[in-house]
């Protein structure tokens, strides 16, 4: 009657145990992944790959571990997750209410859809130079890079989760006297929610990577910028920590993606456990 | 059954008469909305033309027909072929050894959970890294060169394909493995003529998202360290302020972006022509 524990690959965890092997699945994890560090460390100690331009495992994170303490990895991370959040904030601002407008309207979708399918397939680091160019070499550039590339996923679901409403539902909604707006904020918005979070999913791990390659191109303060600094000063060492720190950046906050994705469609049909 | 279809004969003419009405409505809907499909773009188009040519002279604007001009002059045909030729070899060369890698890895996983299981932290958080961080790495541990270039594409479009696959593969109906088992089918048979397609509109999904990932890798990867390619000719138009040919540049990589997923959408429609038809007959 227990809730199946599943990983995020879907496989479920207890399974595992029926075969002769009694290892606990959570073991397995662990011993990969000491495994490679392992590996990581032997290579680079005795020299099978150059330890100068990979040091051992352990002085990069020791390396981590005392910037982190020492305070100055902090400011970065800081400035990374400022770019990252204004530009999925600017992005959702802006992309949620022109995709509701669209979905709900064929004529004003058809008007701009080849405008919308001509730049969402372009690769927006295409726009580093004229950005650089326009906005300069601060904040301004990485923010408007995030946001432009993140704004066509979370645009592109909203409008299709908006089209794809029930219109059975909306027909419910109008006999029984709902408005305009009721509709939308009672029956569109809800059955669009799916979509648009996994929009948000999206974009937000597109508002990061764009936020990180300005820092890295143009040289805005940040992560990006600390690690190509870095590399030009041969301190490789910092800069391995600097990308584990970066990775760190990254899980986390698909992490807590997921989670508000969980929270908010707890009553969605793809978040239901079913008992078996 | 025949009252059933007494009705539905008896209702036949009205819903005939009601749908041409309807047809009628909606044909002028429909071309209403072409046209618009049509002339809005061009309206745009129009008004930067104008705003650049009229109102504003923006040194870093230039008017349409200077950027068009540009254009046609820069890449028909000396830059085509020394820029986008190689950028978009070192593309497929990339995304071409991260399918071969992902489907196969990918299948391997996908078929033992055990080894799905012991690796999934680990591609969890190779995933994670914002692919542009490992640039600096790749031009430390291998050198500025085509192969970094490519090993770059290749490294950050493996992952995605590499957990779709797998995810794909251990999601296969346990039905069709039934009947492979009685069939006899066995080895590489069975996963080329089982596992393979019935997994395929998931590998597609995959690939479909890894293409972008990859152009985007291919453009700052040349911008980074190049010599040539459309990337480098972009950033080095701006640092010499050729205005006119860093906007054509952008064009092109608009339109190249756009191709490539268009033709990867045609070759998806292809592959996966029968799964469409097995949805379409579901639904009904």
């Amino acid at each position: 009657m227990s809730a199946e524990v599943r990983s995020t690959l879907g496989v479920p965890l207890n399974e595992l145990n029926s075969g002769g092997f009694q290892l606990p699945s959570w073991c397995w994890p662990l011993i990969t992944v000491a495994v490679v560090l392992c590996f990581w460390e032997f290579c680079s100690r005795f020299g099978i790959i150059s330890s100068r331009f990979i040091p051992p495992m352990s002085v990069t994170f020791a390396k981590l571990g005392e910037e982190a303490l020492s305070g100055s990895l902090w400011p970065l991370v800081g400035d990374t997750l400022r770019g990252w959040a204004l530009g999925l904030g600017i992005a959702m601002g802006i992309g949620i209410p022109t995709g509701v407008l669209l979905g709900s309207s064929p004529l004003a979708y058809r008007s701009v859809r080849v405008i919308i399918e001509f730049l969402r397939p372009m690769p927006s680091v295409a726009l580093i130079p004229l950005t650089v160019l326009v906005f300069g070499i601060g904040l301004k550039s990485e923010v408007f890079l995030a946001a432009f590339a993140a704004l066509w996923p979370v645009l592109v679901q909203t409008l299709y989760g908006v089209a794809d409403t029930d219109p059975v539902a909306v027909d419910t909604g109008r006999a029984f006297g709902l408005n305009g707006w009721e509709r939308l904020y009672k029956i569109k918005l809800p059955s669009a929610l799916p979509y648009i979070l996994t929009g948000v999913r999206i974009s937000s791990a597109v508002s990061l990577i764009l936020a990180v390659t300005a820092e890295l191109i143009i040289g805005s303060p940040g992560l990006g910028q600390a690690i190509e600094a870095a590399r030009q000063g041969s301190a490789y060492d910092a800069m391995y920590a600097l990308i584990l720190a970066t990775g760190i950046l990254g899980y986390l906050l698909n992490i807590g993606i997921m989670r508000m994705q969980c929270r908010l469609l707890h009553w969605h049909q793809s978040q239901r456990r079913i008992a078996p | 059954m025949s009252v059933i279809s007494v009705i539905t004969k008896g209702h036949q003419p009205t819903v005939d008469v009601s749908s041409r009405r309807w047809s009628d409505a909606r044909w002028r809907r429909n071309a209403l909305g072409t046209t618009l499909e049509i002339l809005v773009p061009l309206a745009l188009l129009g008004i930067w033309e104008f705003v650049t040519t009229q109102l504003v002279h923006s040194f870093y604007f230039p008017p349409l027909h200077k950027i068009l001009s540009t254009l046609v002059d820069v890449w028909f045909f000396d830059h085509m072929k020394a820029d986008l030729v190689p950028s978009v070899a070192r593309l497929l060369v990339g995304y071409g050894i991260a399918v071969i890698l992902g489907v196969g890895i990918g299948a391997f996983l996908g078929l033992s959970r055990r080894a799905q299981i012991a690796v999934e932290p680990l591609i969890e958080f190779l995933r994670s890294i914002p692919p542009p961080a490992f640039l600096p790495a790749a031009m430390v541990i291998i050198g500025v060169d085509d192969g970094m270039r490519v090993f770059v594409i290749t490294f950050v479009c493996l992952w995605p394909i590499l957990l779709n696959t797998a995810d794909g593969i251990a999601g296969v109906d346990q039905g069709f493995l039934d009947t492979a088992k009685v069939f006899g089918i066995k080895g590489f048979e069975r996963f080329r003529r089982v596992l393979l397609p019935a997994a395929a509109p998931q590998i597609f999904a995959g690939m479909r998202t890894t293409l972008a990932i990859g152009l985007i890798l291919m453009v700052i990867s040349e911008m980074v360290a190049s010599i040539n390619g459309i990337g480098y000719f972009v950033l080095n138009s701006q640092r010499t302020f050729a205005i006119p040919e860093m906007w054509s540049g952008t064009i092109v990589l608009g339109v190249l972006g756009y191709l490539l997923n268009f033709m990867f959408l045609c070759v998806e429609r292809k592959a996966l022509h029968w799964h469409r038809g097995l949805k379409a007959g579901q639904n009904v």
